[in-house]
């Protein structure tokens, strides 16, 4: 059976069911293509004049079978894949994914790489909040703060193309290192971005943290309590706005994060305003993690040693001499591939969004068996049917905007 | 097999009588095994006494071509102490027809969408659950994609759409 | 008259006109689903500027607009709402199908991906890329302005002998599931479509 335009009425009949004795009730279809969601979600809500008395998400418009098109790609293949789950900050999911592979693997990445991959996280870090907070400031009817945080992210989108020459989905991660080293010029772009961004910073920080329009439609909306931030399975500053203090590149270092100094933002408000703070106040951590992290790169070779068959070979290497074309076949060739352990990992680091985690299980052939990806956004738009039932309907943008929901990483 | 160091090793001897063979590692994953039918009360006893108080995943994997599998579906918990640190990785296996488990909702309320997921995409129905619907599919789908008997490319159903030209729109 | 007219030179004229006031007031509807999305709001902000081709006002009710800009992957669910808002726009309307996975599914060849829009709804533009620089779509949107001007008319009689879908023609579905499930069998990775 064709899926008909008809059966987006379906739901909405069976939401208006519940409340037929109450007529004054009447049902609001918002989205799947609504500009505030940024992306496509829907979500019926039954409205008593302007109060929310129930929302109830309707999500998948999205799904594109990530999870399946991992059995289907090898280890170092998927990572262009993954880039387009949380496409705020795709470099954030690749350095998920090989963090998880490498765990299984047992493959420790240079000192190098730890750095490199520790600056790419972080400015992918900024990348999400810039636009976060610009998109919920958007929303909430102030355009230029956008506009200023828009500028930032081109900004940064210019240090990815340079580093491996796609701006967007950049696919730079591999198994045991990156695409390419990082040069000078990427080191220097790096530096000059850090000297610009706390201007725009207190710019933006000055139009918005004490402007009276926005404390009003964020203060107090949407407010998630500690115990329910927990059972609610909330990580990431979603978690961290409600006073959850847990962090993994604290509580679980990773990548060069215990070499470096940096603060845990939290606060206990909880609500729209407690995580705009949030995001704004981890910008200002991020760009101390990066400016800390380029001026102490190690130097020495940023993959690691491609004796063990996992990793593929250095490029020039690959081009110049027959033994480096041969292992480069050997990697990636479809009957060939590396060997995986006959296991099962769970593996995750903090994404800008919370906690990424993917649970890998490997049948010893170069294919992952199943790959799940733990997706924060997934976890975090669970939360919003709790939370917005006595709210204005002009409050649920604010929401939306502050729980950070990404339909790529919700539907997969 | 080394010894595991983690605090609910002494705890689910204690209350559930499981030993060594129950438990496994790989890195820093400690995970144990349990039958499908005590699933609920392990989780029930490592919420309340263990202090395991995030759920922070629930998903399944399909066994069917798994090399050496003796079930066919894997539903894993990954659960986290908010407090220590500590993870822990519950594993149960269910089989067909009619894969069945309880569902963890009364324990924690993340569970609800990750539930549904899992049923959605591998067909495990969780009893108790409050609204076991589709989540990601459409609801008149009727396969479950990541069952490893369904094809990576469908079977049609992507095509299956009426078509608008020009000169009707 | 004493000097003959050529027959329609009044018409052209009008057409011209006419097909120069629309092309320089594009109103797209940002269709916008996935990444290109994030491209399709680059494109409209600080550094790429749109409003230099008289094409930012954004319009997201589909009633307001006239050129629908499909910036992402549509997958099953929501190739309805796709069909359904492309109906509600009013003509003469056009459509750029911005990315590689509107155009043809991209790299996401899997079950529930639609292997490119321009199988169910017609498709003016199409705009490669995974994600296509905004420098792309900003060039596609000169290309429709052009072809708007060149085949424009007044009351839109060019989309009339437009009767087929531009794209390939979707595969009969006993056929898909046959070849499928062949693949299947053999464990040979499948075929494509
Ligand atoms: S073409 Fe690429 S960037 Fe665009 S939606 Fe598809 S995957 Fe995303």
């Amino acid at each position: 059976m064709p899926f008909e335009v008809s059966d987006l009425s379906a739901d909405v009949d069976a939401a208006a069911g519940e409340y037929a004795d109450k007529e004054y009730l009447w049902t609001l279809n918002f989205g799947p293509q609504h500009p505030a969601t940024h992306t496509t979600l829907r979500l019926i809500l039954t409205l008593d004049g302007e109060k929310v008395v129930k929302a109830v998400p309707d999500i998948g418009y999205l799904h594109s079978g990530f999870e399946k098109l991992a059995e289907d790609l090898d280890y170092n293949q998927y990572v262009t894949i993954v880039d387009r789950m949380n496409y705020l900050s795709p470099l954030a999911n690749e350095i998920a994914w090989h963090h998880a592979v490498e765990k299984l693997l047992g493959i420790e990445i240079t000192p190098r790489c730890k750095y490199v991959r520790t600056i790419i996280a972080e400015l992918m870090r900024l990348h999400d909040h810039l636009l976060n907070t610009g998109t919920s400031a958007l929303d909430l009817g102030a355009f230029t703060a956008f506009l200023y945080f828009f500028q930032q992210r081109e900004l940064i989108y210019d240090i990815s193309e340079c580093a491996s020459g796609q701006r967007f989905h950049s696919s730079y991660t591999r198994v045991g290192g990156v695409l390419f080293d990082v040069t000078n010029e990427w080191v220097e772009k790096v530096r000059s971005f850090c000297r610009g961004f706390r201007a725009v910073h207190t710019e933006v920080d000055g139009l918005l943290t004490r402007n009276r329009i926005f404390i009003d439609r964020t203060k107090g909306v949407g407010v998630l309590s500690k115990e329910d931030a927990i059972n609610f399975s909330c990580t990431g500053p979603v978690a961290r706005a409600s006073g959850v203090v847990r962090d993994l590149r604290k509580d679980e270092p990773y990548l060069a994060y215990p070499d470096l100094d940096f603060k845990v933002i939290c606060t206990t408000g909880g609500d729209c305003y407690a995580r705009y703070l949030v995001r704004m106040h981890e910008m200002l951590e991020s760009i101390k993690l990066i400016e800390q992290a380029v001026e102490n790169i190690p130097s020495g070779p940023i993959n690691v040693d491609p004796e063990g068959k996992a990793v593929l070979p250095n490029k020039s290497n690959v081009y110049q001499s027959i033994e480096g074309l041969i292992h480069h076949f050997e990697v990636i060739m479809p009957n060939r591939g590396f060997a995986t352990p006959t296991e099962s990992i769970y593996a995750a680091t903090e994404s800008p969004n919370g906690e990424l985690g993917f649970y890998i299980t490997a049948d010893s052939s170069s294919k992952p068996y199943r790959a799940r990806c733990r997706p924060p956004s997934y976890i975090h738009f669970a939360v919003f049917p709790h939370i917005i039932p006595g709210h204005m309907l002009s409050d649920v943008v604010a929401v939306l905007g502050s729980l950070n929901i990404i339909a790529a990483e919700l539907d997969r | 097999m080394t010894e595991i160091q983690h605090s609910a090793v002494l705890l689910l001897s204690e209350q559930f009588g499981f030993d060594a063979s129950a438990w496994s590692r790989n890195r820093d994953n400690v995970r144990v095994r349990v039958d499908s039918e005590r699933v609920f009360e392990v989780l029930k006893c490592l919420k309340t006494l263990g202090g395991f108080d995030m759920l922070v995943d629930i998903t399944g994997v399909d066994e069917l071509e798994y090399p050496n599998a003796t079930d066919r579906f894997r539903v894993v918990y990954c659960l986290l102490n908010t407090s220590t640190g500590e993870r822990l990785i519950v594993l149960t296996y269910v089989n067909d027809p009619q894969p069945t488990l309880p569902s963890a909702y009364p324990l924690w309320k993340g569970a609800d969408w990750m539930e549904r997921e899992v049923f959605d995409m591998f067909g495990i129905t969780f009893t108790g659950h409050p609204d076991l619907r589709r989540i990601l599919m459409p609801e008149e789908f009727t396969e479950y994609p990541l069952r490893k008997d369904y094809p990576l490319r469908g079977r049609g159903e992507r095509h299956n759409f009426p078509v608008i030209t020009r000169a009707e729109s | 008259m004493a000097v003959g007219l050529p027959e329609n030179v009044f018409m052209t004229t009008v057409n011209a006109a006419a097909s120069w006031c629309r092309k320089n007031s594009l109103w797209p509807m940002p269709f916008a689903t996935a990444c290109c999305g994030i491209e399709l709001m680059a494109t409209a902000s600080s550094r790429y500027d749109l409003a230099r081709f008289g094409a930012e006002v954004m319009r997201f009710s589909p009633r307001q607009c006239d050129l629908m800009i499909v910036a992402g992957r549509v997958v099953m669910k929501m190739m309805p709402v796709l069909q359904r808002i492309w109906l509600q726009m009013p003509e003469p309307k056009w459509c750029i199908s911005m990315g590689a996975c509107a155009c043809s599914g991209g790299v996401f060849d899997t079950y529930a991906v639609v292997q490119g829009v321009d199988r169910f709804i017609p498709v003016d533009m199409y705009v490669p890329g995974c994600p296509p620089r905004p420098e792309q779509l900003i060039q596609a949107i000169m290309d429709l302005q052009n072809k708007i001007q060149q085949t424009g008319t007044l009351n839109g009689t060019e989309f009339d002998t437009r009767t087929q879908p531009t794209g390939p023609q979707p595969f009969d579905r006993e056929e898909m599931w046959r070849i499928e499930d062949a693949a299947l069998q053999s464990k040979v990775g499948g075929f494509g479509v």
